[in-house]
């Protein structure tokens, strides 16, 4: 069991399983929905600030327990986080997944570290990636409101990542 | 038939010898991940054996020469190699003329090609093009590039949920604005075997022609062109055992000598002007540039060796493993198969309750299996069934029941992983 133990850890499956901070919020500051195009998948991040910090982060739609999972595990990650410090975090794991940092040197990686194996892995890095690159989205974005989740500039494609 | 089965028993010829094709295939005595492959993925590109890869090195080794041009020694032996090659294929999908066999890159180029030489100029605005559910993006989107820039329509011919196509709407959609058809013979995604003679019967019967989108039947069941009497015929070399890199479209001649040509360059003319182009003839004329030559070499030496095999006995195995998987996965609860058309060839979609297909796929990976997880480049049939993607196992006749039994466990395995 233990070949694929490496990705598919228990946390992960647990995540995946119940995943935390899942559905939406009734009037997010912030708002971005990200889309693989490869498999169809997509996720929204709504966010809530108090101040410049996250009060409130949720997320939710189609996905692999991978993508879920990570999705769920970086809404525990950010909640009461400033933005640069979010921001920091965003850039540690895009650069942990993809495998141009070990987690040992991502000094904020904490449990996201069970996410370290997926840069053997180069076509599930997408997916890992694909809920940061959306969180990432909704913050550049100047908009306030969320009713034009679809049509709007927030939208993140991750194609190329 | 019963007198015909047991002589051909006492012959000991029609058990159908897969571990001796098996060791024709280096590829297959790999290991991944410390398992053997077992490599299920054969709608997407199968594999190439030795016979193939050794003819290749033949070519580039002793034969390579550009082709139709210089009067030196290599060049005539490339030319005269790849213009076998075009009847190898000939004789493969029993055509009745070599001139109505093109090279083309591939299935998608082959369908371009007939978009661009044949609907450009016969389809106008108003006219109508029928299409299938089950077709692949490669035989969608050319057509709604052409419907776009012409402002003609497309009309879908829907499917069960089995799916299967329904023949009576099928015919409904004919009208007097219906120009082509354009009908897959074998579902990429489900499997299905469309029953394409009738379609093609009744299309020509309203004096509309048919384009055949052969890239997943090629492999797997024996072609006829003359019997089906379809009008255009695509597929590619690489689901052949075959290269990448070359493809073929079967045209009727008298249809092909109508059509313009798709590219313009060098061999498809007799004689440039800057005033006036003189076209070559068919197949030339739609075979601009240098083509692949070692790819078409290759693909000739593949075919070669799948008719050694023979197309029936390759049917035969094939479905014997459909048989055998579908049975399997039927005996796995929450496991689902899409696509139970009664007529299918070796492709097995699937799905498993609460686990999506790219878990499944890295997950079977960890065995050794490999599958095609994702909307197999077919999200009309995705759409149909509600669902953004599936797992795909596709077979080919040096797979065996080990490695059916393989894909079983791996799922097993997946479900334990994920209860």
């Amino acid at each position: 069991m233990s070949d694929y133990r490496s990705l598919y850890q228990e946390v992960i499956l647990d995540h995946n399983k119940k995943p935390r901070n899942y559905g939406t919020i009734e009037h997010p500051q912030h708002h971005a929905v990200g889309h693989n195009p490869l498999c169809g998948d997509h996720i929204s991040v709504d966010i809530s600030l108090n101040g410049d910090r996250i009060e409130n982060i949720a997320f939710q739609g189609e996905s692999c327990a991978i993508c879920k999972a990570s999705a769920s595990m970086m809404t525990v990650s950010v909640k009461g986080k400033t933005r640069t410090e979010t921001e920091t975090l965003i850039q540690e794991f895009l650069a942990m997944a993809t495998g141009k940092l070990s987690h040992e040197t991502c000094p904020n990686i904490g449990r996201l570290a069970v996410f370290s194996g997926i840069s053997d892995l180069p076509t599930r890095v997408k997916c890992a990636i694909l809920p940061w690159h959306t969180l990432h989205s909704a913050f550049t974005s100047e908009g306030t409101a969320s009713t034009e989740a679809e049509a709007d500039p927030m939208h993140a494609p991750i194609g190329d990542a | 038939m019963s007198v015909t089965r047991t002589a051909q028993k006492s012959k000991k010829s029609p058990a159908f010898e897969v571990e001796r094709i098996r060791a024709d295939f280096p590829i297959l005595s790999l290991k991944v991940n410390d398992k053997p492959l077992v490599y299920l993925d054969n709608a997407a590109s199968s594999q190439m054996p030795q016979t193939v890869i050794d003819r290749l090195t033949r070519y580039q080794t002793t034969q390579h020469a550009n082709i139709n041009r210089a009067v030196h020694y290599l060049s005539e032996v490339a030319t005269s190699e790849f213009e076998e090659a075009r009847r190898k294929l000939q004789a493969f999908i029993n055509a009745s003329d070599e001139r109505e066999i093109i090279f083309t890159s591939g299935t998608t180029d082959a369908i371009n090609l007939v978009m661009h030489g044949y609907g450009r100029k016969m389809i106008g605005p108003g006219d109508e093009i029928i299409l299938t559910t089950l077709e692949h993006h490669s035989n969608i989107v050319p057509w709604q590039m052409l419907a776009e820039e012409k402002g003609a329509k497309i009309r879908i011919v829907p499917i069960n949920d089995a799916g299967e196509l329904l023949i009576d709407e099928y015919e409904k959609l004919f009208n007097s604005r219906t120009k082509f058809v354009g009908a897959t013979h074998v579902s990429n995604a489900l499997g299905t075997i469309n029953p394409i003679k009738e379609m093609i019967a009744f299309a020509h019967a309203r004096g509309v022609p048919v384009l055949i989108d052969g890239a997943q039947a090629a492999p797997h069941i024996k072609v006829d062109v003359q019997d089906l009497d379809c009008d255009f015929y695509a597929f590619s070399g690489h689901k052949l055992c075959g290269p990448t890199g070359i493809g073929i479209l079967y045209g009727r001649a008298a249809i092909l000598e109508s059509m313009q040509p798709f590219k313009g360059g060098g061999d498809m003319i007799l004689s440039v002007t800057f005033e006036k182009t003189i076209y070559n003839t068919i197949p030339h004329k739609f075979e601009a540039g240098t083509p692949p030559i070692a790819a078409a070499i290759g693909l000739g030496a593949a075919v070669d060796y799948l008719s050694t095999i023979g197309m029936d006995a390759i049917a035969a195995h094939e479905l014997n493993l459909l048989q055998y998987a579908t049975e399997k996965i039927n005996s796995l609860p929450g496991v689902r198969i899409i696509g139970t058309a009664k007529h299918k060839a070796a492709v097995l979609s699937f799905a498993v309750n609460g686990v999506h297909p790219h878990d499944i796929g890295t997950l079977l990976n960890q065995d050794g299996v490999a599958v095609r997880t994702g909307h197999h480049c077919a999200q009309p049939v995705m759409q149909r069934f509600k669902i953004p993607a599936t797992s795909r196992a596709s077979f080919a006749f040096y797979n065996n029941i080990r490695e059916v039994d393989a894909l079983i466990d791996g799922i097993r395995t997946v479900q334990k992983v994920f209860t």
